[in-house]
Formats: C-alpha cells, sequence, structure tokens
C-alpha cells in the first residue's frame, strides 16, 4: 500500500500503468464477447428494437400534411380558425397548385384517407377534387391555347420562355427549393440533373408560372423520365400565368419581358382580357361546396405540423378541438373502456391460470420422473394444435347447442330452452385464453417448484407446523418468484392477444388489441394503431415496474 | 452414559418392519429401546436403513408393521407436527424466505407463542449456538458451518425432548466437522436432550455417541457402546465396518474354553476367541485390530502362534507407522505401530513373524 | 391533365402491343385471393387455363383478407411479391387511394365482348374505381333455419328485427357496413334516402337505435364461415352472410337453411395490380387479367360458385354446377328473380364515413 503512495500509479510489468494495461485486456475481452453476441444483437435490433422504434415514431408523426400540401399549411397559417368564416383567395390559390402536384404524383387520395381519420368526408373531397382539378381555370387554359394561333400549344415554345433561352442567367434556386418539394411530397430522389433551369428573368417577373413550370419539369423528368421540352406543360402554367398577368401591375410586368416568346406571351395576354381573373376559392367552392366548411380546413390546420399528439389523443377518447384537446363526443368513446377491459380481464386471466396452475405445476414436480414427463407432455399439449383450431373447439364446447350445455342438458341440471351462454361474451374468452395461456404458467411454476427441496415442508412439519401452515409460510412463499414469472408472462401475452377474443369474445370480450389489428388490416390507420399500441406498451412497462418494486424483479424466476 | 439403561425406556422400536413397494423389506424387524438423555447413533452404509428408521420415528413415514412409542406412548397415528421431536436435516433445511430469527421463531409462532417470549426464546438460542448476532440475516448469506449452528438451534429452540439429526455435518470440511461433533454432543449432554443421531460415518458415530447402532441390510448388527463396537465386534460385518480390521479366513480346528483354534486355509493354526463359532469345523472369519499385531518377538506371550509374514510397504503417517504385509496368502494385512523411540522401522522385502493376544483375535461368523 | 392523358394513353397503347410476346413477362405470378372454394372457382376457371395455355407458374396466395394492409407493407418496404391480387370493390378503392394500385384502362387491358361491345361498356356501372377489374358480383344477405322458423318463413328483411315472430339468435357481421342500411331500411326510411339520411348524426343515432332493439339476440361474426357453421349448428336462426356460402350451405351441404332474396346488398369482387412491379411482371399481370376477365371465363367461375359474373355479356352463358350439375343462373344475384329488390352499397359514402361511422358502431358495441 505504502508502495503505490510512494510512488504514483503503479506499474506494470512492462512499465505502462496498471490501470491502462488492465483496461486494455479486459477491452480485448469485451470485443470478443460483444463479437459473440452480435448475431443476436443484430437480429433483435432488426426485429424487434427498430419495429419498436418505428411504431413509436409513427404514433406522432404527420408529416404527410405539409409534405402535400406545402405551400397551403404556410398560407394557412394565419388563418383564424375560430370565426367561422371560410379561408383567404390566398389559401385556395396554395391549395391549387399543391393540389394539382399531389394529384399528379397521386399523393392527394392518401392525404384525403389521413384526414378523413379526423375529419369525415375529406377523403371523397381530395377524391373528387384531384378529379376534376382541371376544370379551375378552363376558360382562361382554353382561351390562351387559342390565343396566337395556338402558338402556345408547342410545349417547346414554353421550354424556351421559362429557361429564357440559351443565354439567359438561370434561378438555381427556386429549381432547388422546388427538388426539395418535390422529393418531400413524393418520397423520390429529385437531386438528378433534369437538363432543365428555370430562367432568371422570367422567374423574377411571373414566380407562380416559373414555379409551376418547374413542378412540372421536375415530375416529367425524374418520375415519368420524358424529355421536358418535349411534354406539354401541366394546365397549372396557363393558369399561374394567366393569374399573374391579370393582377393588378401584371400587364407592365409583361410589357417589360423581353425574353423568347414575349409575342407570344402577350397575344395570350390580350385574349384572356375578356375573362375575369381567376378565382380559386369560388372554383374550389364549384367544384364541391364541401371547401367552404369551417370543419375541413380547421382539420387541415390542426394536423399541420409535422408532428402531432392527434393519435395518442383519440386513443384516449380525446380529439384535438379548437381549444386544445377535448373529449369526443360519448358515442365515440371506446379505447378507454377497451383499455380497461384488457386490463381487467387479463388480470382474471392470469388469476385463473394461478389458481389452475398451481396444482397441476405441483403435482408435476412431485411426481416421480417418468410420469412427470407424461403429464408435462399433456401439459403441452395444446402448443401443439394450432391456436385457431384450439379456439375453434372451444366454440364447440361452449356454444349453446355445443357439447357442454347438450351434457347439461341431458343431465336435466338446464332446461332446453334455458341452455347456458357461455361463448361471445367475457367468460367464453376468459376460459378459451386460460386454457391457451395455462402452459406458459405452469411451466415457470414448475421449473421453480422443482427446485424447492421437500425437506423444506419436512423441516416446517418437525417444527410443528400443520400441513396447510407449512405449505403456507414455507412452500409458497418459495414458489412465489414461479407465478411472478408466469404471471407476468401470461398477462403481458393476454393484453396483447386478438385472435382468441375475436373469435369467442364476442362484443364484451374483445380487447384493445382487437382494435389495433382492425386498425392495422382493415383501416389503415397505422399511426392510431402504434399509438394504442405504445400507451399498450407503456402499460406493460409500467406494471412491470410497479412489480419491480413491490415484489423485486429478482424475484422472478423462470427457471 | 450406557448404564443409564436403568431410566425408563424413553424410545422404543417394537418389531417395526418398513416396505415400500410390498415386495422388500428396507427395515427388518426393528427392536430398540432408548432411554431419557441417551445420545444413539444410528449407522450403516446407504440402504442400510437407517434413514428410514429415523424417518418413521419423525413421522415422515409410516411403519409397515410394529410399533413406535415415545415416552410411552405409541405415536404410529400421530402427525409428524404433533410428535414434538426437532430435527436437524442434512442439508439444514433453513427456510431460505426468512430471516435467521425467523426461522428460529417460526416454531414458536405455530405454537401460537406470544412476540416478546419468542424473541427472548430465539436469542438465547442463538446465543447458545454463538450465532447472537446474526439474527438479521437470511440463511444463503451464512457459511455451512454457521447454517449448521443455525438449523441446530431452530431444532432446539421450542425445547423438545428428542431430537433427530440426520447426517448433519455431512457437508462441511473435515476441521469444521471435528469442532460441530464436539459441540453437538456438548449441548446435547448440557440440556439432557435424546438424541437420535444418523451418520455413515463411523469416526462421528465413535466420538459422538452413547451407543451405536449398526445398520445393515435392515437389521441392527450390533447395538453396543463405542469401545464395545470397536473392540468387540459381534460379527465380521462390523468388525470391517468399524475401523481398520485384518481378516483371515479358515476352519475351527478346536473350541473350548473360550479359546479356539483355528487353522487358516494356508494350514497355519492360530488363536483366537471365538465369538460367532460354537463347534470345530465351522468356517469363520478371523479379525485383528492392525495395532493390535506384534511383530516384536519380544513381547509376544510365550507359546503364541506366529505367523510368516513378509513386509510389502512401509508408510510413515506422522504419529504411527503404517505397514502392509503378506500374511497367510492376504496382500493387504496391515499393522499400526506408533512411534515411538524404540520403534523398529520396517523395510519393504524384510521377513518377520508375527503375532498376537488370542483374545485380541476374534473368530467371527465366514 | 388531359394533355397528359393523352400521351400517357398513347405510352400504355405502346406498352399493350407486345403483350402477345410472352418473352417480355415473367415466368412466374403470385395470385392472391380469399382462399377456399372461391380460390378454387378461379383456380379451375382462370388459372388452370391460363397456365396451360402459357406454362406460367402460379403461386396461390390466400391473403385478401389483409390484402390492403399487406400491400401497405410491401409497398413501404420496396418488396411488392404479389402479382394480382382479388379484393373487394372497397379495398380497392383504398388501394387506389392509397397508390398501391395500378390504374387500369379497360379499354386498352380488358378484353372486348364476343359481339364487339368494348370492356368499359359490358361493365358498365361495375367500374367503381380506377384501379379495379371487376370479376364478380355478389351479395350479402341472410339465410334462416327452415326448421326454426315456424310455418311463416321469413321472407322480408325486416322480419330480422321481428324477434316477436321470429325469436332466437341472428348473426350479423361485426361492422356497421349493411346493417346500418338494413337497420334504417326496416325503420322506415326509403330506399333511396338511406345515405342521405345516414350521412347525419340523427340517421346514425336512427340505425343504431333500431339495432339496439335485436342487440342482445344478435351474435356477431367476423369471418365468413361463422354464419354458416352457425346456421348449420343452429346455433342462430338466420344471420347474414355471403349467397355463395349460403348456396354451399343449402346446396352442397344439404342442411335445413333457406335463403331470403330481400334487401340483399350488392357487392363486387374484381382483381387489382399492384402499383410498382417491373415491367416484365406487370405485362404478366396484364395478361392474366386480359384472359382472366373476358367474357367466357366470367361465365365458367359460375360453374364453381354462385357468383354472377360481372359481365353483362356473360351471364346468358352461365351453365350448370360443374358437381352437383344444377342450373346456376337462378342462384345467380344477378338473377332478375333473385334482383327484385336489392340494395346498391354506395362506395363512395362508405370510403368517407367508414371511419367515423366504425367508432361510433364500436362504441355501440362495447356498451
Amino acid at each position: 500500500m505504502s508502495d503505490t503512495t510512494q510512488s504514483g500509479p503503479v506499474l506494470s510489468a512492462d512499465g505502462t500503468p496498471l490501470k491502462r494495461s488492465l483496461a486494455r485486456a479486459l477491452r480485448m475481452q469485451k470485443v470478443r464477447a460483444l463479437m459473440l453476441i452480435a448475431p443476436l444483437l443484430i437480429f433483435i435490433l432488426l426485429t424487434f428494437i427498430l419495429p419498436i422504434a418505428d411504431m413509436l415514431f409513427r404514433s406522432v408523426e404527420n408529416r404527410i400534411v405539409s409534405d402535400t400540401l406545402s405551400e397551403t399549411v404556410v398560407t394557412l397559417r394565419d388563418w383564424d380558425s375560430v370565426n367561422g368564416e371560410a379561408p383567404e383567395e390566398a389559401v385556395y390559390e396554395s391549395l391549387y397548385y399543391d393540389l394539382f402536384v399531389a394529384a399528379e404524383a397521386k399523393e392527394h387520395t392518401k392525404l384525403g384517407t389521413r384526414l378523413n381519420y379526423e375529419q369525415t368526408g375529406i377523403s371523397s373531397l381530395f377524391r373528387s377534387s384531384g378529379r376534376k382539378l382541371d376544370d379551375i381555370g378552363e376558360d382562361h387554359v382554353k382561351a390562351m391555347e387559342k390565343a396566337g394561333g395556338g402558338a402556345l400549344k408547342d410545349e417547346a415554345l414554353w421550354f424556351e420562355i421559362i429557361t429564357g433561352g440559351a443565354s439567359g442567367a438561370g434561378n438555381t434556386a427556386l429549381l432547388e427549393a422546388q427538388r426539395t418539394k418535390m422529393a418531400q411530397l413524393t418520397g423520390e430522389d429529385f437531386s438528378a440533373d433534369i437538363g432543365f433551369v428555370p430562367g432568371a428573368e422570367f422567374s423574377d417577373l411571373f414566380p407562380r408560372t416559373a414555379m409551376a413550370y418547374t413542378d412540372f419539369a421536375l415530375f416529367t423528368a425524374v418520375l415519368d423520365e420524358d424529355v421536358v421540352a418535349e411534354e406539354d406543360p401541366w394546365e397549372t402554367v396557363f393558369v399561374a400565368f394567366a393569374q399573374e398577368v391579370q393582377v393588378p401591375g401584371g400587364a407592365e410586368k409583361l410589357a417589360a419581358y423581353t425574353g423568347p416568346g414575349a409575342a407570344e406571351l402577350t397575344a395570350a395576354a390580350e385574349a384572356l382580357a375578356d375573362l375575369e381573373p381567376v378565382s380559386f376559392k369560388a372554383s374550389f367552392l364549384d367544384l364541391d361546396e364541401d371547401w367552404g366548411d369551417v370543419g375541413n380546413w380547421r382539420t387541415i390546420q390542426t394536423y399541420s405540423p409535422t408532428y402531432t399528439s392527434g393519435y395518442f389523443l383519440n386513443s384516449i377518447d380525446m380529439q384535438k378541438g379548437v381549444d386544445g384537446a377535448e373529449a369526443r363526443p360519448e358515442n365515440q368513446q371506446i379505447y378507454i373502456t377497451l383499455f380497461k377491459r384488457t386490463m381487467f380481464m387479463s388480470l382474471v386471466i392470469t388469476g385463473s391460470c394461478i389458481v389452475l396452475g398451481y396444482p397441476v405445476a405441483w403435482i408435476l414436480a412431485n411426481l416421480p420422473t417418468r410420469s412427470a414427463n407424461l403429464l408435462m407432455i399433456l401439459v403441452l399439449l395444446p402448443f401443439w394444435t394450432s391456436l385457431l383450431v384450439r379456439t375453434s373447439a372451444w366454440k364447440v364446447m361452449l356454444q349453446q347447442q355445443g357439447v357442454i350445455n347438450d351434457v347439461l342438458v341431458w343431465l336435466g341440471l338446464v332446461a332446453d330452452d334455458a341452455r347456458l351462454v357461455m361463448i361471445n361474451n367475457q367468460f367464453g374468452t376468459i376460459v378459451a385464453m386460460t386454457h391457451i395461456l395455462l402452459p406458459f404458467m405452469i411451466l415457470p411454476m414448475y421449473s421453480v417448484m422443482q427446485t424447492i427441496n421437500p425437506t423444506y415442508l419436512r423441516a416446517a412439519k418437525s417444527l410443528g407446523a400443520t400441513n396447510w401452515t407449512a405449505f403456507w409460510r414455507v412452500y409458497f412463499p418459495q414458489s412465489v418468484p414461479g407465478i411472478g414469472a408466469g404471471s407476468i408472462l401470461v398477462f403481458i401475452l393476454s393484453i396483447g392477444y386478438y385472435i382468441t377474443p375475436e373469435i369467442v369474445g364476442g362484443t364484451k370480450g374483445v380487447f384493445i388489441s382487437n382494435r389495433i389489428a382492425y386498425h392495422i388490416s382493415s383501416s389503415l390507420n397505422w399511426g392510431l394503431a402504434a399509438a394504442l399500441g405504445t400507451i399498450l406498451l407503456a402499460v406493460v412497462l409500467l406494471l412491470y415496474w410497479a412489480y419491480d418494486k413491490i415484489v423485486g424483479i429478482d424475484n422472478v424466476k423462470l427457471g | 452414559m450406557a448404564d443409564a439403561s436403568t431410566t425408563d425406556a424413553f424410545v422404543e422400536f417394537e418389531r417395526v418392519q418398513k416396505s415400500y413397494d410390498g415386495e422388500t423389506l428396507v427395515v427388518k424387524d426393528l427392536n430398540l429401546t432408548m432411554p431419557k438423555g441417551e445420545f444413539l447413533t444410528m449407522l450403516g452404509p446407504s440402504g442400510s436403513g437407517k434413514t428410514t428408521c429415523l424417518m418413521m420415528l419423525a413421522g415422515f413415514e409410516t411403519a409397515t408393521h410394529g410399533d413406535i412409542r415415545l415416552g410411552g406412548t405409541s405415536i404410529n397415528n400421530i402427525p409428524p407436527h404433533k410428535r414434538g421431536i426437532g430435527m436437524v436435516f442434512q442439508n439444514y433445511a433453513l427456510f431460505p424466505h426468512m430471516t435467521i430469527a425467523e426461522n428460529l421463531s417460526f416454531p414458536l409462532e405455530v405454537r401460537g407463542m406470544g412476540k416478546s417470549e419468542r424473541e427472548q426464546k430465539v436469542k438465547r438460542a442463538l446465543d447458545m449456538v454463538e450465532m447472537g448476532t446474526f439474527g438479521g440475516r437470511r440463511p444463503a448469506q451464512l457459511s455451512g458451518g454457521q447454517q449448521q449452528r443455525v438449523a441446530l438451534a431452530r431444532a432446539l429452540v421450542f425445547e423438545p425432548e428428542l431430537v433427530l439429526m440426520d447426517e448433519p455435518l455431512g457437508a462441511l470440511d473435515k476441521q469444521l466437522r471435528e469442532k460441530m461433533q464436539f459441540e453437538i454432543t456438548h449441548l446435547a449432554h448440557q440440556l439432557g436432550i435424546t438424541t437420535v443421531y444418523v451418520t455413515h460415518d463411523q469416526t462421528e458415530a465413535l466420538t459422538m455417541s452413547d451407543r451405536v447402532a449398526v445398520f445393515n441390510d435392515g437389521r441392527i448388527q450390533q447395538l453396543a457402546p463405542p469401545d464395545q463396537l470397536y473392540e468387540e465386534p459381534a460379527n465380521s460385518f462390523v468388525a470391517q465396518f468399524i475401523g481398520e480390521n485384518n481378516t483371515l479366513e479358515g476352519v475351527v480346528k478346536e473350541i473350548g474354553q473360550g479359546r479356539a483354534l483355528v487353522q487358516l486355509d494356508g494350514g497355519e493354526v492360530i488363536d483366537c476367541m471365538p465369538v460367532n463359532v460354537t463347534e470345530a469345523g465351522q468356517r469363520t472369519r478371523v479379525s485383528i485390530r492392525p495395532e493390535r499385531v506384534e511383530y516384536n518377538k519380544e513381547r509376544l506371550q510365550e507359546g503364541a502362534h506366529t505367523l510368516k509374514a513378509e513386509v510389502l510397504e512401509f508408510i510413515y503417517m506422522g504419529d504411527i507407522f503404517r505397514t502392509r504385509l503378506r500374511v497367510a496368502g492376504n496382500d493387504e494385512f496391515i499393522i499400526k505401530t506408533r512411534n515411538a523411540p524404540d520403534q523398529v522401522r520396517l523395510k519393504p522385502g524384510q521377513q518377520i513373524e508375527i503375532g498376537w493376544l488370542p483374545e485380541d483375535c476374534r473368530a467371527l461368523d465366514a | 391533365m388531359k394533355l397528359r392523358n393523352l400521351t400517357a394513353l398513347a405510352a400504355t397503347t405502346a406498352l399493350c402491343a407486345p403483350m402477345a410476346f410472352a418473352a417480355d413477362m415473367a415466368d412466374e405470378m403470385t395470385i392472391v385471393s380469399w382462399g377456399g372454394a372461391y380460390s378454387n372457382s378461379q383456380i379451375k376457371a382462370y388459372s388452370e387455363p391460363y397456365a396451360e395455355k402459357t406454362g406460367v407458374t402460379i403461386i396461390n396466395d390466400e391473403s385478401s383478407a389483409e390484402a390492403v394492409a399487406k400491400l401497405r407493407a410491401m409497398n413501404e418496404a420496396g418488396n411488392v411479391t404479389w402479382d394480382v391480387v382479388d379484393v373487394v370493390a372497397a379495398d380497392a378503392m383504398r388501394l387506389c387511394d392509397e397508390g398501391l394500385a395500378m390504374e387500369i384502362d379497360p379499354d386498352e387491358h380488358l378484353a372486348a365482348a364476343p359481339d364487339g361491345t368494348s370492356a368499359e361498356d359490358d361493365f358498365g356501372d361495375l367500374l367503381v374505381s380506377d384501379c379495379f377489374i371487376p370479376q364478380i358480383v355478389y351479395s350479402t344477405t341472410f339465410g334462416y333455419r327452415t326448421d326454426l322458423v315456424g310455418d311463416t318463413p321469413p321472407s322480408k328483411i325486416c322480419d330480422v328485427f321481428d324477434l316477436e315472430a321470429y325469436p332466437g339468435k341472428r348473426a350479423l357481421e361485426k361492422r356497421p357496413i349493411n346493417n346500418m342500411e338494413w337497420a334504417l331500411l326496416c325503420d322506415g326510411v326509403a330506399k333511396d334516402d338511406v345515405y342521405d339520411v345516414l350521412e347525419t348524426e340523427e340517421g346514425q343515432e336512427q340505425a343504431l337505435a333500431k339495432l339496439d332493439t335485436i342487440k342482445d339476440s344478435v351474435i356477431w361474426w367476423s369471418a365468413g364461415a361463422d354464419t354458416p357453421q352457425l346456421l348449420a349448428d343452429g346455433e342462430v336462426v338466420m344471420g347474414s352472410t355471403y349467397n355463395g356460402r349460403l348456396f354451399s350451405v343449402i346446396e352442397e351441404q344439404d342442411q335445413p337453411v333457406a335463403m331470403l332474396w330481400d334487401a340483399q346488398v350488392f357487392d363486387l369482387d374484381g382483381w387489382i395490380i399492384p402499383a410498382g412491379l417491373s415491367d416484365e411482371r406487370k405485362a404478366r399481370a396484364l395478361d392474366y387479367i386480359y384472359f382472366a376477365t373476358d367474357t367466357q371465363r366470367l361465365a365458367d367461375q359460375a360453374k364453381y360458385i354462385s357468383y354472377g359474373p360481372a359481365r353483362a355479356s356473360s351471364a346468358p352463358l352461365v351453365g350448370k354446377h360443374a358437381e352437383l350439375g344444377i342450373d346456376m343462373a337462378p342462384h345467380m344475384p344477378t338473377d332478375p328473380n333473385n334482383a327484385q329488390n336489392t340494395f346498391l352499397y354506395n362506395y363512395e359514402f362508405w370510403a368517407d364515413y367508414r371511419d367515423d361511422i366504425d367508432a361510433k358502431f364500436q362504441a355501440w358495441l362495447a356498451k
């Protein structure tokens, strides 16, 4: 001891500090150990951790609104949702351009489906509007196309106008901005060179038109893999130009324009003179009067942010209202009931598994090996038949014209017209699930009981304890870890079960997992399913934590 | 000690038989009487029925036939928890989920004793085994020896009149075992409890007991105080089982007046004391303890028969010398001699003559 | 958009032209359907002749019940392994909305009728979605135990709600669709007004209130096989299910069950091709669809199962059951005798209201 204090850090034989050489030696060991478990670790990461992380993420993720209606959500941000008036023209204008691109990319129906979870009717509103979007500014487009002997029908001319010819300066900032927007909208990679850059002069004068054409160009070049100059531009380009040239000051801008196609554009502007400027709001209301519905707009505004608590609120029978979270209408409240019911029934199932499994495990642990093995096979037998077969067998057993009722009627215990209802209710679920989960209770109990030396009981009796006292004070406490392990196993398994409750649960015996399954496979509301699943996971972790606090997790033995 | 047989019989086995499968008897016709305060050891190889006897006494096994009495009353139909017998188990059987104090308190609790009285008794019992400061610990936190003491204290805490111990020292190392042997005997005598002790370790049996019952094949082969058991084994099993022993086989040639002349199979004739032989012509197995064999002719009795022997091996063991000889065709004949200043150290290959007092050579059953 | 459509059309024409060249098509395909007798009828009527003709290896998958979710998952994972998927029309619409199914141009991708009628006209109104190729018309209707309903068997849909005349359990599907419509019909709402009423909060309440009157006597089913089993076991007096299932209970299994042809809900089942297939696989899928949905094939399917062909031109060709030898035409939901009072399922409505009404329906069920 005194040596070390005198000479500072202890050195190893080769002069390096002992701590460092120890660390190195240990590191080698750790690396080797890590490599051994690496396959398992990777497996768990891929099949367990990542899906759970993905689920957690999905429960709050809400990019789709801002990705699809990127401009609209910005314009809509300042709209006062409380005053009961539909938004301003500017919002509809943004909506038009957003929705057009979205419809081309077939993203608008996805958004419709997403928003329909929150507001009934949006799905068909988006679907039908996407189809009829061409109606907006139809007259303007026609007029422009006719003008100047159909000069603007020439796709090559448009390409030249927007790019500003070979000599014009390019507006790469606009191109990059639209690249990002399109990439967000479609999830595709738009970074490729598309042989098109909007011209700086034109895009300064007519930014909306340039933007619309850039969207078109990106879409054509990247998604359709066509040559931009050889394709007819979208109607949005025409509409945008019409809109920009008809606003006050638009004519002056056109007069100042000297680039390619100036004459043709002027001719088109003249053709537009007879027409009223495009009113997006009126056009949308024309398409579908629901575009004037404040509720729809409120929904879009509420769900604009990239992340939302909406799914979680929904999971606990609440919703996002005008003033923040509020309870759902009573006739839609279901999840809290289901959560409570799932917990309650899982507890009952766990309880019945303990009551039925304990004696079996005890007999197993105390029988001679040969008979114990036979009994063990009987216990495990249910594992060897398919879950559906077992559940259906319970149906045959429990239904009103089933085996049990038949026997009871035959014995005269039950009248033929008053057969017991034992299925399609909670009772059926509890019976079938107890049966299915029983082995998960028996096995850990059995393995723990096996380790309890029978001399403890003898010792207790020799010390004066009756059979019951000996069992209760000495044997039972030692078997508690088995009960704990079995209970955790059965409880966690049962709160996640859905096939059995679906088949035998009727209406009162279904679990929250049935709703999760419904949202995963039927309604496709994966966000809500993820939120429900996350809550379930949280509840399990909470219970696990509580168990650890009360009983102590060291007291759980699987064998 | 053994002469306490004047007191009334406290534990009695009368014609007790036990069979598990209905075909073979594990315990055959057992008769045993123990006075109060005696320390009796049941000794025997495994499967000899000694543990079964203990378990029948404790009440964990029922006798197939016969009567077991405790303090004069038959306990055949009394369940174990009402017998009031303290028991120490082979693996201690301390309840792992209870503290030491709770373990000790358990028998008092089930007897409905009040809390303060319980605490007092637990403390006294723990002090008795010098474990007074360990009350709050769990069994797993104690060493084997400490657990052993606690198990003992637990068996004694409710002041039983009879204590049963089933190979309680089996799991301890040699040194600790010897220490505990002493402590257990000391405690048992100090408290005046009647003790039935089961072991397969003969040293333990010899050092601890007032009397030893040697079990074999479901029967008591001999029931005697240790010295008698060692020096006067009643049959060849006991002779073999207790201590080290040389055996030679032969036929009784003459018999009479406490002497028997035995002709060994090699033709040599020796003097013996007849124990299980009654007439000439019977085959016998003679038994001589290694330390009673003499090779120094001067110390032998006049006219004693001697045998020729060849030294095969000499082992120095500190306090004694152990020499292996070839005698009358037996290569495993051992003699032990004290490491005294004048003792001769034999060398392998040396030819010697050996002999003994006729009363040390016991002619037993073949 | 219109301009683009023209070019797109030109492109697809170009794409369809080489359909005759098998070299450009995948030689293996996975067809997804519902399993059971239904898949069997498709294999017999379409897949086997097609495989014989082209030598393609066909893998049959029975995942149609989870097709929408699975396709979405496959699409997210970027690995779509299915080539042709059989789904109900409502699912096809959802898949189309989600961009998971490819858009189909009936006149380009589907065979014309023998008399030259274009596919678009031949299928007519049944083309309910841009991605959907109709195959059969089925009905959801009620079957009842002839031995448990007394002397006057039920003849009207509203007998389902009449507990006095027909006591006993009924089997209804555990979802709002169809049940809500029937409830309103039997609560005095005119057939044409049903969806207008159901759009309103009060209308939904009204439907649930009507269902409330029989709630205690209902066993809710979720798998198509449930009602036939419940009827066969005598667990229920009557129950809703698909007409093909009832046909099989009545004609093939000879159970004491009869069918109610009143206000049965007309629905469609058909094919979609998943979006994002490689060119070879897409060509193969289109080729299969072209083959499997022509007039004769659709009529052939009716030999094996009592669902009506989706083409108008197929109806006259419907023959006899392949095993029982009975005339299949009278068992078709499209047969004029059966279709006297049918109820048309409104896809648009349910696409919009499904989530909302389902939440209310489930909450009502759990009450």
